[in-house]
């Protein structure tokens, strides 16, 4: 115990001796923790998120969409033709056990006029329940009724940034008259803001109609019975898959697809989207990993360079702990505890400049950044490692001197 | 009578070069007992500090045989080698030989640090060291902080400090003026008188003159060995 404590004692006298020295050494260490802790916390935040934009799209629910995952892609429903019928939706509601709530949209683009003012943006037909699904409700004046589905009434709920683009600040929007496509609609409610989608897309640049007034008057019956997407929520978080499996073995016995053909539909999951943008984050996190590793790399070897240095300097030391009984392994300790000091200490600096900057980070550009205990830990444990692989060859040249070579040395 | 605590028997010691290799020692017999207080002399280059290194289990023999305190050490590892050296010798060298970075007291506790098993009373064992040799009151004092015989003096408290059976010092005297020399001398003599076995190696006969024996070196091989009789506790044969 005493010689640990003597060693690191003396490690740190030795690093104090050459202050300059022993900072540069230290650079490549400190840029690289530091890069680390940056890196990593700036992905596990993106990541989070992420997750939250893909929760914020419903609960429990699942896509539904034309056309098979392998073709369609998750922006399906535009690319191919639609197969879904309002139907398949009623049957999903009625056949499906696991099924709490199903809705369906039928989109279109439109330019949208209230006053002097003009918007284009996509409008979506759907049904009085498509706020349940989704789990997003109207932070002013009301959402689509039943009674206006069946009247086909001519009523929109806007979504907050199509409000902002068509009414002036304060204005009472609903209850406003707007065009829609030249037909004219009465605005019965604006939604709660819920920000972009994890592809980036506004959530909030939406406008919603009963799909019966979709259907005949905006799309004028070109596509009659058509959907571009039904969605489904479960009876909960367990029985998510179970109904995937309800609703695709369903839809091909509706749509006639043999074992062995391909879907004309893609059934997905919000855990199946949330994997898919871990993926991009993950290849994200492991690019910025490597450049991190690299720094750790160069600092190691400036670590390795400081110390061969050292080791030669110290002969003479190195010959008289030898003749008062130092065995070669106490040499080797000895300056593998001096490369861990070093390296620790820059991982220790390294840490505390990279929390500053990912704090700086998400103060200044707004981004999440997440810090968290275990990537601090991550990030010691790994300089000390370092300081030991690129310490040893140095240290191992110390423990092999013969101790009368040693002594001589001037 | 005493088992001699060094004994060579035909010690050879050649070292390889390009070319002709050098034969510092060419087949030495000599037995040193416990409580001596021994010179080895001779000309530059006869052979006395390869002589040293290797009774002192810095280097090892090329042939023969060597028994340190009754055990054969002819050929055993770098290890035991540094075992036997922190428990049972102290070393003191020409130029000191103490770490630049460290106090006086620190280099004294030095070998502590490699005995094994540890002691812990590091701080006591090493003042009572440097009271020793009369150096208490520099103990927090670097190196090139104190003069020559004050650094020798710290020295010879660092070889002291694991009550070693035997000291060995090449040249002791070498790096010191003749006033300070004889001090560190009287030193050595004083440890003497106290049991300890102490080999100099000097080609100085006025130190030469303060020990009890002389073995005299030319060319790797004993020339003559010298003993005087008013030893006091001497126990030689
Ligand atoms: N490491 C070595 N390599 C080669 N020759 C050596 C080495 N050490 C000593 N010698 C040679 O061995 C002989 C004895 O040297 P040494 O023991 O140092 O003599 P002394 O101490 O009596 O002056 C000399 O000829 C010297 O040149
Ligand atoms: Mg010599």
């Amino acid at each position: 115990m005493n010689i640990v404590i003597t060693m690191i004692r003396l490690a740190i006298r030795a690093l104090l001796a050459y202050k300059v020295r022993s900072l540069l050494t230290m650079l490549g260490i400190i840029i690289g923790i530091g890069s680390v802790i940056v890196m990593i916390s700036v992905g596990r935040g993106a990541n989070e998120s992420i997750q939250k934009q893909i929760q914020s799209l419903g609960a429990n629910m699942l896509m539904i969409f034309s056309g098979s995952s392998q073709s369609g892609g998750v922006r399906g429903g535009f690319g191919s033709a639609p197969t879904l019928t309002i139907r398949d939706a009623q049957a999903i509601e009625k056949e499906c056990p696991s099924t709490l709530n199903v809705t369906y949209v039928l989109g279109a683009s439109t330019q949208l006029v209230a006053g002097k003012k003009n918007w284009g943006t996509r409008s979506w037909g759907t049904t009085a329940n498509y706020n349940l699904v989704r789990d997003w409700q109207v932070k002013d004046g009301e959402f689509i009724t039943e009674q206006h589905f069946r009247s086909a009434a001519g009523v929109a709920v806007l979504g907050s940034s199509v409000a902002e683009n068509l009414f002036e600040p304060g204005e009472q929007a609903v209850g406003q008259q707007i065009r829609i496509k030249n037909v004219p609609f009465r605005v019965i409610g604006i939604m709660q803001t819920r920000g972009r989608t994890p592809s980036g897309q506004d959530n909030d640049d939406t406008v919603l109609v009963p799909y019966t007034t979709m259907s005949r008057k905006l799309v004028g019956d070109r596509l009659p019975g058509l959907v571009h997407f039904i969605m489904v929520s479960a009876q909960s978080q367990a029985l998510v898959e179970t109904l995937k499996q309800e609703v695709e073995e369903l839809l091909r016995q509706r749509h006639k697809i043999l074992p062995g053909m391909t879907d004309d539909f893609t059934v997905r999951t919000l855990d199946e989207y949330a994997n898919m943008a871990g993926k991009t984050t993950n290849t994200m996190t492991m690019l910025l990993t490597a450049v991190a590793a690299i720094s750790l790399l160069v600092g190691g070897i400036g670590i390795m360079n400081i110390m061969l240095v050292s080791v030669t300097e110290r002969t003479r030391e190195i010959g008289i702990r030898m003749a008062v009984g130092a065995r070669s392994r106490d040499v080797l300790v000895q300056f593998l505890v001096e490369a861990m000091v070093i390296s620790l200490i820059g991982g220790i600096l390294g840490t505390v400049i990279g929390v500053a900057t990912a704090i700086a980070i998400s103060a200044l550009a707004g981004w999440a950044t997440i810090i968290s205990l275990d990537s601090i830990l991550l990030a010691t444990l790994f300089s000390g490692a370092v300081g030991i692989f690129f310490g040893f060859y140095p240290a191992r040249k110390a423990s092999r001197l013969d101790p009368i070579e040693a002594l001589r040395y001037e | 009578m005493d088992k001699p605590v060094i004994s060579f028997k035909g010690a050879k010691k050649i070292y390889p070069m390009a070319g002709e290799s050098v034969e510092a020692l060419r087949g030495v017999d000599v037995d040193i007992y416990p409580g001596e207080f021994l010179a080895i002399m001779g000309p530059s280059g006869s052979g006395k500090s390869t002589l040293m290194h290797i009774a002192g289990l810095l280097d090892s023999l090329t042939e023969g045989k060597y028994l340190f305190d009754g055990e054969d050490v002819s050929f055993i590892s770098r290890d035991k080698q540094a075992d036997i050296r922190n428990r049972k010798i102290g070393f003191i060298f020409q130029s000191f030989n103490l770490l630049a970075r460290c106090s006086a007291q620190e280099n004294v506790e030095l070998p502590m640090l490699y005995r094994r098993p540890a002691e812990s009373n590091l701080h006591e064992k090493s003042m009572e060291a440097l009271r020793t040799v009369g150096m208490e009151n520099r103990a927090s004092h670097l190196p090139a902080q104190l003069s020559g015989g004050q650094q020798q003096r710290v020295a010879i408290a660092r070889a002291l400090i694991n009550s070693p059976t035997l000291i060995m010092a090449d040249e002791p005297t070498g790096n010191l003026d003749t006033k300070t020399g004889k001090e560190i001398m009287n030193t050595l003599a004083s440890l003497h008188e106290e049991g300890i076995t102490i080999i100099i190696v000097t080609h100085d006969h006025e130190v030469g003159q303060a020990t009890r024996r002389r073995i005299f070196l030319r060319d790797g091989l004993i020339e003559r060995d010298e003993r005087q009789a008013q030893s006091s506790g001497l126990t030689s044969p």
